[in-house]
Parts: structure tokens; C-alpha cells; sequence
């Protein structure tokens, strides 16, 4: 008696599961920005975990972690950016698969560089509002971290320069500086002031094994680098 | 007699085991953090080189690195160019690296300039 009433029970429970099932998978889904993601984006970047956290992850990744894209980039650049992408690092997502011998020097071996896929504005759009939801690391970032200031062109260039260092690896102006790291020039339409505070401050915190070193910044030189990097971002390179 | 043969022979199966995964693990440091200035042949000529005011180290120059203590190179990766009063550009990696992934970096360098 008990038996055969729990089998009757556990048919019901079957045929109401599999009517749901099927009523959450109609055939036609529409695109939402997290089944883009799924689909067109995970198999390069990260969107729940903050990697690389070895050498070896830092070697295979194909593209930068988003899981923090929320308290990193700035939406309206995200979704241009998307429909149209361009070129951020010279050397690609990790620099050192992508440099061969060269004459004088090592060399950017070009074909090894992919373009980024494109979205159009309505899957961009999409995908932004997902993205910006993303905040793994939101307790590295403080709102109103970044005071904005200004600071003379010569003097951030100099600071950038020959004080810091940081022309070692990033162009200032297409076609000057180093190669490995992101362009900087655009850093500031990119990115979010507060998490450029952040970054600076401690790039290992954000990812330990990071190429990006710490050079101890004084908190008042992470607010004057900021300052130079909105300038740069203002001016008109073309 | 057998137990102290066993020992010694583990103790060097250890000490070859150990300084082989220094060297590994310094050649992957070397090419993930180091190729993008030193270059990948370790000349002072890598990718971010051509708009530097002061030329990287070239590693293969026995002359030039046998010049340096194995302090001074430990104290120039740990702390940065400025530490040791050279140039800026060379960053510090004491938040990257740790002291015993420097000290078989030290060890790798001599490998470069056979020196
Ligand atoms: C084939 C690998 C690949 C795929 C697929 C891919 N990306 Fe990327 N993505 C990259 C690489 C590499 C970069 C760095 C581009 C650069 O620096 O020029 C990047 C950069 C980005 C950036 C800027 C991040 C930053 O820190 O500069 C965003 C945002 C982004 N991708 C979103 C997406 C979205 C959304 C999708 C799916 C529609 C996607 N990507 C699919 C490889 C990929
Ligand atoms: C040894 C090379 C190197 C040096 C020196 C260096 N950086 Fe970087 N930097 C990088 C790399 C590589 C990244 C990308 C890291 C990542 O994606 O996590 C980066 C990222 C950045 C970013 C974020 C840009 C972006 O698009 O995500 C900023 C801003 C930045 N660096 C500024 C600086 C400043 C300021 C200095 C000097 C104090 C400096 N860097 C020194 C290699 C370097």
C-alpha cells in the first residue's frame, strides 16, 4: 500500500518536472546578455573567477578576467567597444606568446594575433547590462577613492617617464613606448577611476601573477597618475 | 652500512630533484617576466626596448654580468633598477616573485653569460 502510493507520487512529480523542463526551453530563445556570454564569450574570458592565479594559467589564458567588468570598466566604452573593437594591447592578451626574433629585437609576430569578435549594438547592449553586474573583486575597489585633480601634460609625462618608469611597457601615444602592457592612452575612457586607484595601488591583489609590478606608489602619486591618465585620454591622436 | 647508503642516496635524489624544479621554475620566471626587456635570447633587445632611454642589461655579456655579487643581482630583481643606482625602467619584483624564486633567477643568470 505505502509503496505503490510513493510510485504513484513520484510519477506525478516526473510528468509536472519534465512539463517545466520543457516550458523553460522553448525553441526559439531569445538572446539574453548571459546566454551570450555563454555561448560567444567563456571560451576566452572569465566571468566568475578572478584567474590567472599561476604562471601557467597566466600562459593559456586567451583573454582578460571579467569577472570584475563591473567595477572595472566604464559601460558606454564597453558597449562602443564591443560593436567595434580595437586593438588594446599590442601584443596581445599575453605578451609572450605572441614575440619571435627579430633583427635589431624581438618583434610583435603579427599573425599570431586575432581580431576581437564583433556584437551588434543590440547584443552589446545586452551583454553590457550582464557585465556590469560582475563584481567579484568589488571589495578591492573604494567609491570616491580617486580625487579628481589635474595635472600639467610635462609633468605627467615626466612622472610616467623618467620618475616611475612606466614607459618601460605601455605606449603613451600610438606608436611610443613599451609593448607588453595595454595601450594608456585610452586607459581612462576604459576604465573606472576608482578601480585605476586600485590597480595601481596593488596590481598582485587584483592577480597575483600579474607581469604588471608593484612599484609601491605613494598615494599621492596613484592620484597624480590617474590625473595624467584622463588628460592622455583626452587628447586627439589621429 | 645499508640504511646510511639508502639516506645519502636520498638526500642526493632530493638535492638534484629540488635544484632541478629551481631551474625550471626560474627559466618559466625568466621567459614570463624578464624576455619582455631582456629578450628571448637574454641580449637586452626584447619588444619593449626601442623607446627606452637606458638599454636593458644584454645577460649574455660574461664581461658585464660578471661585474655584478650575486647581492647585487638578488637586491636589483627584488627591489628595482633605483636600489642598486641604475635606471628606473628596471621594475622592482618583490611583490611578484618571492625570495626563492629571485635566488634561482640569480642562479639562471649565470647560466646566460656562462659566467
Ligand atoms: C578568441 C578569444 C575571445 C573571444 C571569443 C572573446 N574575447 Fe573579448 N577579448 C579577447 C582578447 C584577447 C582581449 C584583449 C584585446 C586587446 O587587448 O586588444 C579581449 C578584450 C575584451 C574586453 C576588454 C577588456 C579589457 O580589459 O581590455 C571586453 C569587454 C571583452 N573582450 C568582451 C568580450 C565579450 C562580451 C565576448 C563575447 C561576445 C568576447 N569578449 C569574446 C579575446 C576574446
Ligand atoms: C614590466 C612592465 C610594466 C611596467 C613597468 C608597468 N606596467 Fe602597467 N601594466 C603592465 C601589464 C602587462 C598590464 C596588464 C595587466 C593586466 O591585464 O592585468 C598593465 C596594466 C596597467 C594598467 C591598466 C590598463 C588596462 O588597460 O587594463 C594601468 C593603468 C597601468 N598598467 C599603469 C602603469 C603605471 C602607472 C606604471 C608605472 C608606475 C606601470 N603601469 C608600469 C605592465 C607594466
Amino acid at each position: 500500500m505505502t509503496s505503490h502510493s510513493t510510485k504513484k507520487h513520484s510519477k506525478t512529480l516526473w510528468a509536472i518536472l519534465i512539463a517545466t523542463a520543457s516550458m523553460n526551453t522553448p525553441v526559439h530563445a531569445e538572446n539574453t546578455g548571459k546566454s551570450i556570454l555563454d555561448q560567444q564569450c567563456v571560451s576566452c574570458h572569465t566571468l566568475s573567477l578572478t584567474t590567472p592565479q599561476t604562471v601557467e594559467q597566466l600562459w593559456e589564458s586567451k583573454g582578460p578576467d571579467l569577472s570584475s567588468a563591473g567595477v572595472k570598466y566604464k559601460s558606454e566604452w564597453m558597449t562602443n567597444w564591443l560593436q567595434k573593437p580595437v586593438r588594446i594591447r599590442p601584443a596581445g592578451n599575453f605578451y609572450a606568446n605572441h614575440i619571435k626574433t627579430g633583427e635589431k629585437s624581438d618583434v610583435i609576430d603579427k599573425a599570431t594575433l586575432v581580431d576581437h569578435p564583433k556584437l551588434s549594438s543590440n547584443d552589446a547592449k545586452l551583454v553590457v547590462d550582464e557585465l556590469m553586474t560582475l563584481k567579484h573583486n568589488q571589495q578591492l575597489v573604494k567609491q570616491g577613492d580617486y580625487q579628481p585633480g589635474t595635472i600639467s601634460m610635462t609633468l605627467g609625462e615626466m612622472m610616467f617617464d623618467k620618475f616611475k618608469g612606466c614607459l618601460a611597457c605601455h605606449q603613451i601615444e600610438p606608436g611610443y613606448g613599451g609593448l607588453s602592457g595595454p595601450e594608456v592612452y585610452t586607459a581612462a575612457n576604459r576604465l573606472q577611476e576608482d578601480y585605476l586607484i586600485s590597480f595601481l595601488r596593488n596590481p598582485q591583489a587584483w592577480e597575483p601573477k600579474n607581469i604588471m609590478p608593484n612599484k609601491n606608489l605613494k598615494e599621492i602619486d596613484l592620484q597624480k597618475l590617474v590625473h595624467y591618465l584622463r588628460a592622455l585620454s583626452k587628447e586627439d591622436f589621429k | 652500512m645499508r640504511p646510511s647508503f639508502f639516506i645519502i642516496s636520498i638526500s642526493i635524489w632530493s638535492l638534484i630533484m629540488t635544484t632541478d624544479a629551481g631551474a625550471t621554475t626560474a627559466e618559466r620566471n625568466y621567459k614570463t617576466y624578464c624576455v619582455q626587456c631582456h629578450g628571448l635570447d637574454g641580449r637586452g633587445n626584447g619588444i619593449n626596448v626601442t623607446d627606452m632611454s637606458t638599454q636593458p642589461r644584454n645577460h649574455t655579456d660574461a664581461k658585464e654580468m660578471s661585474a655584478r655579487t650575486d647581492e647585487e643581482l638578488f637586491k636589483v630583481i627584488k627591489e628595482g633598477g633605483q636600489a642598486i643606482k641604475k635606471s628606473v625602467l628596471m621594475p622592482p619584483w618583490s611583490s611578484t616573485l618571492s625570495n626563492e624564486e629571485i635566488n634561482d633567477l640569480v642562479k639562471y643568470l649565470h647560466t646566460l653569460c656562462k659566467c
